[in-house]
This record gives C-alpha cells, structure tokens and sequence, in this order.
C-alpha cells in the first residue's frame, strides 16, 4: 500500500505544504503572484518566464516537492476542467482579427493542458508514465487505483497527481505525490480533502 | 489469457466514412489529401488539409440529432465513429454490464466557438454553443448519444491522446474496474489550429511526404475513431469475436521539448522498449510498424532514430498520415483501426508520396501493398508536451 | 543604425519574455542563439512574428532566419534593407 507523502495547495494568495502555510502574497493577478513565489523557492531557470500560467502554476507546485527529490522515475496524472483555456483565449485575440493578424508560436504551444506535465518532466528529466484528464471534478475513483497500479508494478517509483485550476484570476493548485513510505494514508477520503477547497489542513 | 480483447472499431476519416471505406483507399493508394473546401481559412490557398466532405448539417442528420443542437464538428464526429463501433461489436444493451468511455480530444468545440467568439454578445441564439467548447462536454454528447452511464472521462496529451485512451481503457479492463470500455478519440479542423502549427512553421502546401529527405511538413487532417475493448469474461459468455488483442502499451516522456522531439528520440525510444516489455515481446517479433511519421522534419528524424535504437532490423513500416493527414488527438485510434485491419488482412500499407530516403539513415517506408504474414503490430502516437504513447496490437 | 539596434534589442526582451536582462546585456555582435540569453526554436519563430508585425517583413522560409538572427548586427542590417513599415 503506498502513501502519500507530501501534499502542496495552492489558493487564495496561499502555498501550503502539508497543511502549513509557507508563502503568501497579496498580488492580485497570477503573473504576479507566481514570479514571487519563484523568487521565494530561489531557483534559477529562465524558461519560467516563457511559460503560460497553467505551466507556471504546476511548475511551482512541483518544484516545492521535488527540491529534495532524487528519484527519476516518477510518473504524473494531473486532471484540471478547463484544459488549456486560459492560453486558448489568449491565442484567439491574436487571430481574431484579420486587420491584426499575428499568430504567436510562442503562445501557441501551451494550447495543450499537458504541456505542463513536459515541462516538469524537462526540467527534472522524467522520462515516466503521464497522463492528462479531463473532467468537471477530481476522478479519484480511478487516478487511485491507477496510481497504485504504476507503483506496484514498478512502472514509476513515485506519483506526482493533482488537480489544476486555472483561468483568469480563478487558481488553485492540489497536487500530492505518492510513494511507498509517507504519513498519510492513500485513500480516497484523504485525496478528496487535499483536493478541496473548502480548506487547507486537515486530512486523516 | 494475456492481453485486452478488442471486439469492435469504428471510424471516419478523410479516406472513408467506415472501416471498410478506409481499408480499400488504403489498398487502393486513394488519399484524401485535398485543398479546404468545407473549412473556411486564410490559408485555403498554401496548404493542405485532409478534410472529410461532410457538412455539419448532414453529419447531424445521418445521426438524426435534431437540428436546434449545440454538437459541434468534433463531436459529430466522434460520435458517428463511436456508434459504428458499438454497431460492429454487436453491442445492443450499452449498459448490461459495466460499460465506460474515454475520449480523447484536443480541439473539442473549438471548430465552433471560434466562428462565434465575438458575436456571444449580441447573437443570443448561439449562446448555446458555449458550453459545447469544452473537452468533457464532447466526451458527454457521445455519452449521452450512446446511453453510456458509467465511467466516462476525457484526456488531452496533444497528439498521443488517444493511443493514451486505448491506454487507459485496456488498463481499466485488465484491472477489473470494467467490463467493456469505448475508447478512441476525435478531432475536427479548425483555423486555431492550422493557425498554430503555420505559426511553426511545421505546415506543407503539398502532399505530405513521411520520412522523405525533402519532407516539408505536415497536412492537418480530422478524424475520429474507437474501439470497444472487453473483458475475456465477456467474450467468452457472449462468444464474441475478437478482432485482435492489445498486448503491448507503453508510454514515456521525451523530456527535451515543449513542441520538438529529442535528437535521440528518447520518449519514443522507452515508449516502445515499455510496450514490448508489457507484451512480453522481443523487437524481432514485431512484424510491422504504423509509425508517427508526421512528416515534420524534425519528428520522422526522431522517430527513426528511435527505431533504430529498438530494432537491429527495422521491420516493414507505414505512415498513413500520408493518407489522411495528422488527425491530431484522433491519430492514435485512427492508427489503432488500420493496424487491427493490418492483422486481419494479414497486408501492409503503402506510405504515399515517397521519393528518397532520409539521408541520416537507411530507412525506407513500404510503398506497396504487401500480403504477408502479420501477428504483431506496434503503432506509435507522440504528442507535444513529451507524450509519447507506443501500442502494441497482435493477432487472436 | 543605433536608434534601432536599441529597439531591436527592447523588442526581442519583451517579445520573448526575457525577464532580468536589459538591453545593456545584448551586445551588438554576440550570438542571439548562443548560451547567453538561452534561446530556442520557438523564440526564432517568434521573431519571424516580430519582423512582420514591427516592420512588416515576411519571412516565409525558417532557414533563412538562422542567417539573419545571427546577432543583432546581421538583424538590424537585414531590417533596415528590407523593412515595409
């Protein structure tokens, strides 16, 4: 039976890692908030800056994880409802208009949900198992199974999932990672309070 | 019994509104390369598209929706596939067991929402479409079309996700979470995306060329295809016919590229050594090959890197985006269909417009359609974002 | 020349997101895609996008960009020859 681990939230002008707060910024829109808290966890990676903010977003959640981690083989099941939506919009105001017409390339690539998953994968260099839902709520009833599917068999040593929120100046980040020690019980009741957002630290 | 049994497929594509329609265009060299003629683009006159000759209208009608609806193209389409699946399995009571669908989209109601971004304001009629741009409501249109009441969930890795939705499916069934799942997924043009990939420069105005020396790019195509996977369970209560197992799945992540692939082919590289491991299989029994093969530059290098990272013998490959163009999400399943077609009719398929082979190595596509013994075939799907999805498929 | 290298240099910043570096980093002759500003496929088709939209050049062949993007010298000598706007 494997455990989670660690878990990071993000909401509210708040990062929380295990349910204690570790960094709040009163920035009302995203690129804002995120550029400090990139300054915060005191990392130097440049192509932070190119990212859309679901990339960014993600990126920040699981670098807060992954600072201590060695491990390479760790796989990613992210699920979000929006998709890409939020770079979407942003792409379609540049073609929208025929009279001022530029398709941006640089925009145009995050119009994919999964793009996060790469650039966490590039930046760590995993080369394991992803994959991307789709859907209105968290789909515990199988990203739990199928989780403990890849640590059992072997195929990742580690699962980094969570739920993404983002379009606009509505975010919210659940991610935890599992893995075969940790303090909290890998179970649906445990995932589901992680990922709520009704509150930040309680969990069984 | 090793393995995920497949029972049933559907599909619709530029070279064919069903199975059949697509399996003698193949033999036949027919492709359905053309210039956009339904889609309404800048760039009609400098590329080309593999475009189905449906109108929404008659999409719709051949499903007898009604014609107040809020499908959009990709769900059309998607749902046209999805149902002739269920009809070729033989498939009457949807629900007489625990039946799923994953879709896989990345266009989802995009080809609509675009034409009527700025006219929500003012055009309240066609506010209903509002809620169709969203991946999981195209997944819930076919849902719903099919009666479908169980697990149903959307994914979206670019180019992989449907090979990632046959994936997930055939997990789903093996782990005894259910009984029979629909997978596969859909895509329709849309200018957002041919805008994009002109935006990268990664568009042909000719007919493709997969793994020429002077590719140029690749054609945009749309599709949809699934197939019903069931357990052995099933199968063997119902006496159903198996039309090929899914033996073999692997994916991995390339790490290099938000959009290009790895020198190495990396991702591609661990994403078929997964899938031959979980078939249990060596390179050597691998029989053919439906490679990526986009076309781009920068892919078929890789991709053939990767495979001769794999195989000390490459076996005999197809690129039928020759054929249909790049049906992004759709590909995977699209490829899946013809490479179950590739085990029944023990033939493999012509790769189109080929001239001359890619000078970093000694690679050459099949040309011709060939008779031959097949009983396994690998099929690649790699998407932006790393994804890459390898499939193995292998005779009952 | 001056005045438009300076723009040049004030345009490729913020046309690709690069945060902390000012114009006073991008030397005149240095390599734009060697490993000081760290620049990749994507950027250099995003400033083929810049070339038509500041100065309504079109440059339809990839290729020919990496000549031109050499430095911002080949660059600004490349706009001031071929600009429409």
């Amino acid at each position: 039976m494997p455990f989670i681990s660690n878990y990071i939230q993000i909401r509210n002008n708040k990062v929380y890692k295990n349910g204690l707060l570790l960094f709040e910024n009163s920035a009302v829109d995203f690129g804002t908030f995120a550029k400090n808290l990139y300054q915060q966890i005191g990392i130097v990676y440049p192509k932070f800056y190119k990212m859309d903010n679901l990339c960014q977003l993600a990126f920040l959640a699981a670098e807060i994880f992954l600072q201590e981690n060695e491990e390479k083989n760790v796989g990613m099941i992210f699920c979000n409802y929006e998709g890409s939506l939020d770079t979407d919009l942003k792409y379609q105001q540049l073609i929208q208009d025929p009279n001022n017409f530029y398709p941006s390339p640089a925009v145009f690539v995050y119009t994919l949900p999964n793009i996060c998953i790469g650039e966490i994968s590039i930046r760590h260099d995993f080369k394991s198992e992803s994959l991307f839902l789709l859907a209105k709520k968290y789909q515990t009833q199988y990203i739990l199974p199928y989780t403990e599917y890849l640590i059992s068999s072997k195929k990742s040593e580690k699962v980094l999932c969570g739920w993404l929120q983002m379009l606009g100046t509505n975010y919210a980040a659940s991610l935890y990672l599992v893995e075969s020690t940790g303090k909290i019980q890998h179970c649906e009741s445990n995932i589901e309070t992680i990922i709520s957002t009704d509150n930040t630290n309680d969990y069984a | 019994m090793q393995g995920v049994a497949v029972t049933g497929m559907g599909i619709i594509t530029s070279i064919g509104l069903s199975v059949e329609e697509n399996y003698q265009s193949l033999l036949q060299k027919k492709s359905g390369i053309s210039e956009a003629s339904i889609l309404k683009t800048f760039h009609a006159n400098h590329i080309k598209i593999g475009e189905i000759k449906l109108e929404n209208a008659q999409l719709a009608e051949i499903l007898g929706i009604p014609e107040d609806n809020n499908f959009t193209r990709t769900s059309l389409l998607g749902t046209f596939a999805a149902l002739k699946a269920l009809r070729h399995a033989g498939i009457n009571k949807i629900n007489d067991m625990r039946t799923g669908l994953i879709s896989a989209t990345s266009v989802a109601g995009m080809d609509i929402t675009e034409l009527y971004f700025k006219e929500y304001f003012h055009n309240p009629s066609i506010r209903k479409y509002i809620n169709s741009h969203h991946t999981g409501d195209c997944t819930r249109k076919i849902a719903d079309y099919l009666g479908i009441r169980g697990l149903v969930s959307t994914i979206s890795t670019a180019c992989s996700s449907s090979a990632n939705a046959i994936m997930l499916g055939a997990l789903l069934i093996k782990n005894k979470i259910l009984d029979r799942v629909i997978v596969g997924g859909t895509d329709a043009l849309s200018k957002f995306t041919i805008n994009g990939f002109n935006s990268l420069m990664i568009l042909s105005d000719s007919d493709n060329t997969p793994f020429d020396q002077n590719r140029k790019g690749l054609n945009l195509g749309e599709g949809a295809a699934y197939l019903i996977l069931e357990s052995w369970e099933q199968v063997k209560a119902t006496h159903k016919k198996v039309l090929a197992i899914i033996t073999g799945y692997g994916n991995a992540n390339d790490a290099y590229h938000q959009t290009a692939s790895s020198s190495t082919g990396e991702g591609a590289f661990l994403a078929i050594q997964k899938s031959l491991e979980k078939a249990q299989l060596s390179p050597e029994d691998i029989d053919y090959v439906h490679v990526h093969g986009t076309a781009t530059v920068n892919n078929d290098l890789s991709e053939g890197k990767a495979l001769l990272r794999i195989f000390s013998k490459v076996p005999p490959f197809s690129a039928t985006k020759s054929y249909t163009g790049h049906t992004l999400a759709a590909a995977g399943a699209i490829q899946a269909v013809y490479s179950i077609l590739s085990l029944q009719m023990n033939v493999t398929f012509p790769t189109l417009n080929f001239n001359t082979k890619i000078k970093e190595f000694d690679l050459t596509p099949s040309t011709d359609v060939v008779n031959t013994n097949i009983t396994h075939v690998l099929s690649n799907a790699f998407g932006f974002g790393g994804n890459c999805c390898s499939l193995i498929f292998s005779k009952c | 020349m001056t005045m438009l290298k300076e723009q040049l240099k004030q345009q490729i910043i913020e046309a690709l997101n690069l945060v902390d570096v000012t114009t006073f980093d991008i030397q005149d002759d240095d390599p734009l895609f060697g490993d000081s500003l760290g620049l990749d496929s994507i950027d250099a088709l995003e400033l083929i996008v810049l070339l038509d939209k500041n100065y309504g050049i079109k440059l339809t062949d990839p290729q020919k960009g990496k000549e031109i993007f050499t430095s911002i010298n080949t660059l600004a000598d490349f706009v001031e020859k071929n600009k429409t706007k």
